[in-house]
C-alpha cells in the first residue's frame, strides 16, 4: 500500500470521457500468435569508428500480459539496448536491429517507423530513468502528458487536460489540477518520475517498459515508485519489462527475471528459481557478490575481472574470462564453444555446465 | 519582470556614462588636434588658439566633459563667447567639421545603417539556422558534410574579399544589380520596397556569407546536441510525428545560444558595419564614424561610439527578455 | 571522552545564505546543509554516514576534509581542533585527512598520466619518500591492485572500477589518519563494487586507517561500517554500533529507510515490514518547525493531541549513541503502512 492519495476508482469515475476514442486493444486477430510479446534472436549491432559493437546478442524471451519481467544486468550487458530496440528508438540510426519481436501479432523490428509510431505511447508505454533530463524543460508537465493523449485520440483540448489531470491525480501527485501547469522543475524528483508514469499510462498501454526506474531516486521514494507502478500494472492488467541493474528491485517485484551478460541472457526464469535454484556461474556470482542487510559480514566476493568489450567478444562463453569454474566443463570448451541457451519448465541457462555441476559449486560456497 | 528592466535600465546608464567617458578620454589625449585641423591652411598660432575657444577646447577636460553630457538631458549653447549657437535637445555638440548638429548627422546616417542591418540580419538567420538544422538533422551525410565544409569557408572569407568579388560579378561584369545608391534607405520611399532591397541585396549577401557560417555551426552543434537528449527520446516514445520532434521539442530547446549570437549581432550591426559600409559606399553610422574619427571630429565619434554601446547594452536587455520567454527556467530579477 | 577518537565532530554546523536579488531585500535566509552535527570515530574503525540527498552527509564530509568551511561546530582530528585552520596549518593538516570521491577522474587531468597523478599529492606536500616518489607510486599501484607498469598509463584506458582504485591510491599516498570516503561504489557495478570494498577494508586493516564512508546504499554501508549515523535534512536522527542500529532502528525515519531497501530475496521481500513514508523531502531552504521529520513521520500520524503540538513545537535534541532524536521512540510499535 502506497500513500498515494487518491482512491483510483473514484476518480475514474469521474473522469470525463472523450467522446471517440474508442481504443483498439488488440491486433488483428488472423496474425496473433500464442504469445503477448515474444522476442526470438534479437540482436543489435552499432557500426562505430572503432568497430562493430555487439550490444545485444541473441536475445529470446517471452510475455504475458499482466506480469511482470525483470531484465537485470550491469552496464554495458545489453539490456537498455534491448528496450529501445523493442521499443523502436533504434529505427533511422546506424544500429542493426535483426531478429524477431512479435508484439501482438506484428514484428516490431521490421514495422516502419510511421507503424511503430501509432504503437509508441498507445500500445507501449516507456519510462526513463533520470525523469529531470527525461521531461522536456521548456514545457509544463500537464501539456507534456496531455500532449501524448493527443496523439492518439481524438480529443479536444479540454479533454485532453482533463484526462491528464485525472491521471496526475491516479499516480498520487496531490492537486493535479494545480500541478498540471507548473514545470518540471517544479517537480521534486519524486514527483517527476509520476509524472513521467502519468504520461507512459495515460493511452492505457498494454506494455509499459521501465528502464531503470528508480535509479535516479532515493530508497524510500523507490518504494513509492515501485509500488505505484505495480498498482497501477494490476489494474490495468497490463504487462511490465522492468529494466535494472538492482537484483533487490527484481526480487521485489518481479514475477520473472532474466539476467543479461555481454549483451546475451545468460539465465532467465520465475523470480524465487533464480534466487534460490541459481543456475548459471554469473548470476551466482552476482548474487554473492551484494553485500545485503541480513547477511554476515567480511569479506565479500566479487566476480573477478571486467566485464568483456562488445568490440571484440570472446568466441567461446562470453562470461568464461570471468567464470572461476570455466575448467569444470573439461577441454577449454567454455573458451572455444559458444553455449545454447537450453530451457527447462521455463528455467532456461546458457552454460556448458550441467545441473550437478552447478549444484555442487552452490553448495561449495 | 518590471523590476528587471528597470534594474537593466539603471546600468545601461552607468554603461553609457563609462563608455562616454573613456571614448572622451581617448580623444583629449589622442593624437588628433581639431583645432588646428579647423583653422585651415593659413594658420597663426592665434588662429589655432580662436579656433580651441569656438570649439570649447580651452576648458579643463573634466568641464568639457560634464558639459557634453548636459547636452545628453538639455538644450545648450556651443561656440567662442559671444558668438554662441543654440543646440537643441537632444545635444550631441556639433561637428568640428561641419558645424552641424550631430544629432541630424546620425539621423541622417542611421537609416542607412537600419536597411543594411534588417535585410542582413533575415538572411543570415534564415539559411543560418536552416542548413544548421538541416546538417544536424543529416548528420554525416554528404549533406551535412558540404554544409560544414561551405560554413568554414564562409567563415574565413573577410568581408572585402566577397563585397568586392560580389561587386565584380554582378554589377560590373553582368550588370545584374545596380551599385548601391545612396537616394534609398527605405523600404517606404518613393522608389518603392523592391528597389531598396536590390539597392541593398549585395551588402546583405555580403554580410549574411560571414554571419551565417558562424549560425550554421552554432546551430548545427546545438542541434545535434539536444536531438541527443532524453527528452527527445521521451518524446518520440510518446509517439509524436518526426516533425513534432523535430520542431517542438528539438528546435525550441537548441535555438536558445542562437538567440544570444542574434541579439549580440544586431546590437554590433547597428552600430555601422564599417567595412562593409566601406565598400558598397553606403553613408551609414559606420561609414560616418571612420570618417570623423580620422579627421578628429570628436563630437561625432562620442555619438556614434555611445550610440553603438547603447545597441549592444538594449540588444542585451532584449536577449535576456527573450531567453526568459523561451526558458522558463528563467527568471528575471 | 574516548581516548581513541582519532575524529570527534561537535556540533558541526554548516549554513549556506540564500541569494536574494541586488535590489530585493531578501534579509539573511539561510539553508541549514547541517546543523548540530555531533559524532566520534575511533581509530581504524569505519563511521557509516547515511541518509537521502540533501540531507547534508555529503556536506558533513567535506567540511571534514576542509574542502568546506564550517559555519559553526568543532571538529577535533587527533585532539586538535581543526575547524578554524588557516594558511601553512591548514596545508599541514591536509596529510591528516584524505579524501575519495565518487568519480575520482572528474577531478583528474586526462593528459597527465596515473602515475603523476598519484604522486601529486606527495609532491603538493613536498614529501620524498625513502626509495623516491616514482617507487613509492609503483608501491602504492600494487597496494591497491594494479599494476606497476600502469604508472605511464592515461585515466582513459582505465575502467571505472580501476579508477577508483587510483583514487583510492592516491588518498593512502600520504598516510592519512582519516579518509572520508563520499559515495566511493555507487557509480561501479554490484560485481566491482564488491572489489572496492574489499580493497578499502585490507586497507584499513594494514594501515589503521579510520573511514567516514557516505553512501546512501545501506547494504554497503552496514557491510563495512562499525558504527552508523544516520541524517535527514542536515540533522543527525540516529546513531549507534552497526548491528544496533540495523537489528534495531528506533527513529522512524531510519525505520522506514530500512523498510525502503529493496531485498535481493524475493521471500524475505515479501515479509518484510514496509514502512512508507508520505510525499517528498521538504525543502532544506523552509523545514518544519519542531521535529524535521514531522511531515512525513508515519508515527505522527497515530499519535494524540499533545504529543504531535511537542513534535510541531520542540526540536528534539541531537541523536547520540543509542539515543535518537525524537520525542516518542517509546511510542515506536509496528509503523507499517498496512497497518494504518
Amino acid at each position: 500500500m502506497t500513500q498515494s492519495q487518491s482512491s483510483p476508482t473514484a476518480v475514474a469515475a469521474s473522469a470525463p470521457q472523450p467522446d471517440s476514442a474508442p481504443k483498439p486493444t488488440t491486433a488483428p486477430q488472423a496474425t496473433k500468435t500464442g504469445a503477448f510479446l515474444e522476442v526470438r534472436n534479437l540482436s543489435v549491432k552499432f557500426p562505430t569508428d572503432d568497430g562493430v559493437v555487439a550490444a545485444v546478442n541473441g536475445m529470446d524471451f517471452t510475455l504475458e500480459r499482466g506480469q511482470t519481467l525483470g531484465i537485470v544486468g550491469e552496464s554495458g550487458s545489453g539490456k537498455s539496448v534491448t528496450s529501445q530496440a523493442l521499443m523502436g528508438l533504434l529505427k533511422g540510426t546506424s544500429a542493426q536491429v535483426t531478429g524477431e519481436a512479435i508484439f501482438q501479432g506484428r514484428d516490431l523490428v521490421t514495422l516502419p517507423e510511421s507503424g511503430m509510431r501509432r504503437l509508441r505511447g498507445r500500445n507501449i508505454g516507456m519510462i526513463f530513468q533520470d525523469p529531470l533530463s527525461a521531461l522536456h524543460p521548456f514545457y509544463t508537465v500537464g501539456h507534456q502528458i496531455a500532449e501524448a493523449y493527443l496523439v492518439h485520440n481524438k480529443a479536444t483540448k479540454k479533454q485532453a487536460r482533463a484526462a491528464a489531470v485525472d491521471m496526475l491525480g491516479r499516480v498520487g501527485i496531490p492537486s493535479p489540477d494545480m500541478r498540471f501547469d507548473e514545470y518540471p522543475h517544479h517537480f521534486s524528483g519524486g514527483m517527476r518520475q509520476r509524472a513521467m508514469i502519468a504520461m507512459a499510462l495515460i493511452c492505457e498501454p498494454e506494455l509499459l517498459i521501465a528502464d531503470e526506474p528508480t535509479t535516479a531516486l532515493d530508497v524510500t521514494v523507490q518504494a513509492q515508485i515501485l509500488d505505484l507502478m505495480s498498482e497501477l500494472q494490476q489494474e490495468t492488467n497490463s504487462a511490465l519489462i522492468l529494466i535494472t541493474h538492482d537484483l533487490g528491485v527484481v526480487a521485489e517485484v518481479c514475477d520473472n527475471v532474466l539476467v543479461m551478460y555481454g549483451g546475451q541472457c545468460v539465465e532467465s526464469g520465475p523470480v524465487d528459481e533464480i534466487f534460490y535454484d541459481t543456475r548459471h556461474p554469473y548470476t551466482l556470482g552476482l548474487l554473492k557478490s551484494m553485500p545485503t542487510l541480513t547477511t554476515k559480514s567480511g569479506r565479500l566476493n566479487p566476480i573477478p575481472g571486467q566485464p568483456p568489450s562488445l568490440l571484440a567478444l570472446p568466441q567461446g562463453c562470453i562470461f568464461s574470462a570471468r567464470c572461476e569454474h570455466a575448467a569444470l566443463a573439461g577441454d577449454g570448451v567454455c573458451a572455444s564453444q559458444r553455449p545454447q541457451f537450453t530451457s527447462e519448465d521455463g528455467h532456461g541457462t546458457r552454460c556448458h555446465l550441467g545441473l550437478p555441476q552447478i549444484l555442487s559449486i552452490r553448495n561449495s560456497r | 519582470m518590471i523590476r528587471f528592466i528597470l534594474r537593466r535600465t539603471g546600468s545601461l546608464f552607468l554603461l553609457l556614462v563609462a563608455v562616454s567617458f573613456i571614448t572622451f578620454t581617448l580623444f583629449q589625449f589622442g593624437p588628433a588636434d581639431p583645432a588646428s585641423a579647423a583653422c585651415g591652411q593659413e594658420c597663426t598660432p592665434e588662429r589655432v588658439q580662436e579656433a580651441r575657444v569656438a570649439l570649447g577646447m580651452d576648458q579643463p577636460f573634466l568641464v568639457q566633459y560634464v558639459e557634453y553630457m548636459r547636452g545628453l538631458f538639455s538644450s545648450r549653447l556651443i561656440g567662442a563667447p559671444g558668438a554662441e549657437s543654440l543646440c537643441q535637445w537632444p545635444c550631441l555638440g556639433k561637428s568640428f567639421q561641419t558645424n552641424e548638429n550631430v544629432s541630424d548627422i546620425i539621423a541622417r546616417s542611421l537609416p542607412y545603417t537600419v536597411s543594411m542591418a534588417i535585410g542582413a540580419l533575415v538572411l543570415w538567420t534564415l539559411s543560418g539556422v536552416g542548413l544548421g538544422l538541416l546538417a544536424a538533422l543529416r548528420k554525416g551525410s554528404a549533406t551535412d558534410k558540404f554544409i560544414v565544409g561551405a560554413a568554414s569557408v564562409g567563415v574565413s572569407l573577410p568581408i572585402p574579399v566577397t563585397g568586392l568579388f560580389l561587386l565584380l560579378v554582378f554589377v560590373n561584369q553582368f550588370h545584374l544589380l545596380p551599385f548601391t545608391t545612396n537616394e534609398i534607405n527605405s523600404p517606404f520611399g518613393p522608389q518603392g520596397p523592391w528597389a531598396w532591397v536590390l539597392n541593398y541585396l549585395l551588402p546583405w549577401i555580403a554580410l549574411a556569407v560571414l554571419f551565417s557560417a558562424s549560425y550554421i555551426r552554432v546551430t548545427r552543434t546545438n542541434m545535434i546536441e539536444t536531438f541527443g537528449e532524453d527528452f527527445i527520446r521521451t518524446a518520440r516514445a510518446k509517439g509524436l510525428a518526426p516533425r513534432t520532434v523535430t520542431f517542438k521539442h528539438g528546435v525550441r530547446a537548441g535555438i536558445t545560444p542562437v538567440v544570444t549570437m542574434l541579439g549580440m549581432d544586431i546590437g554590433l550591426l547597428l552600430g555601422g558595419a564599417v567595412l562593409t559600409e566601406q565598400i558598397f559606399s553606403v553613408p551609414g553610422l559606420g561609414f560616418t564614424a571612420v570618417r570623423a574619427a580620422v579627421s578628429g571630429d570628436l563630437p561625432v565619434t562620442m555619438a556614434i561610439t555611445m550610440l553603438a554601446a547603447f545597441f549592444v547594452i538594449v540588444a542585451n536587455v532584449v536577449v535576456d527578455l527573450a531567453y526568459a520567454a523561451i526558458d522558463p527556467r528563467v527568471r528575471l530579477q | 571522552m574516548e581516548q581513541h577518537a582519532i575524529l570527534q565532530v561537535e556540533n558541526l554546523q554548516k549554513h549556506f545564505p540564500i541569494k536574494s536579488g541586488l535590489l530585493a531585500p531578501g534579509g539573511k535566509r539561510t539553508v541549514k546543509a547541517v546543523d548540530g552535527v555531533s559524532f566520534s570515530l575511533e581509530r581504524g574503525k569505519t563511521l557509516g554516514l547515511v541518509g537521502e540527498s540533501g540531507c547534508g552527509k555529503s556536506t558533513t564530509g567535506r567540511m571534514i576534509a576542509r574542502l568546506m568551511d564550517p559555519t559553526a561546530g568543532r571538529i577535533m582530528v587527533d585532539g586538535v581542533d581543526i575547524s578554524q585552520l588557516r594558511g601553512k596549518d591548514l596545508y599541514h593538516f591536509r596529510r591528516k585527512v584524505q579524501m575519495i570521491f565518487q568519480d575520482p577522474f572528474a577531478s583528474l587531468n586526462p593528459r597527465q598520466s596515473i602515475g603523476t597523478a598519484i604522486a601529486a599529492p606527495m609532491v603538493a606536500q613536498k614529501i620524498t619518500p625513502p626509495g623516491g616518489l616514482k617507487n613509492r607510486v609503483k608501491e602504492l599501484l600494487e597496494q591497491v591492485g594494479l599494476k606497476a607498469e600502469h604508472y605511464n598509463r592515461f585515466p582513459h584506458e582505465f575502467s571505472g572500477g580501476q579508477r577508483q582504485r587510483v583514487g583510492i591510491a592516491r588518498a593512502i599516498s600520504l598516510n592519512p589518519s582519516v579518509i572520508v570516503c563520499d559515495e566511493p561504489v555507487s557509480a561501479l557495478d554490484v560485481s566491482v563494487q564488491a572489489q572496492v570494498v574489499n580493497l578499502l577494508q585490507e586497507i584499513q586493516q594494514d594501515t589503521g586507517v579510520s573511514y567516514i564512508f557516505i553512501a546512501h546504499d545501506l547494504s554497503v554501508v552496514r557491510h563495512i561500517s562499525d558504527e552508523v549515523a544516520v541524517m535527514y535534512l542536515g540533522k543527525m536522527v540516529e546513531q549507534g554500533s552497526r548491528d544496533e542500529l540495523f537489528a534495531g532502528p528506533r527513529h522512524p525515519y531510519t525505520r522506514a529507510l530500512l523498510s525502503a531497501v529493496p531485498l535481493p530475496d524475493p521471500r524475505q521481500a515479501r515479509a518484510q515490514e514496509k514502512i512508507r513514508l508520505r510525499g517528498d523531502l521538504p525543502s532544506p531552504a523552509n523545514p518544519p518547525s519542531g521535529c524535521v521529520f514531522r511531515t512525513r513521520c508515519p508515527l505522527f500520524g497515530t499519535l494524540g493531541e499533545e504529543q504531535r503540538q511537542l513534535c510541531i513545537d520542540v526540536v528534539p535534541a541531537p541523536a547520540v549513541a543509542g539515543s535518537p532524536a525524537c520525542h516518542h521512540t517509546a511510542l515506536a510499535g509496528p509503523l507499517a503502512a498496512g497497518v494504518q
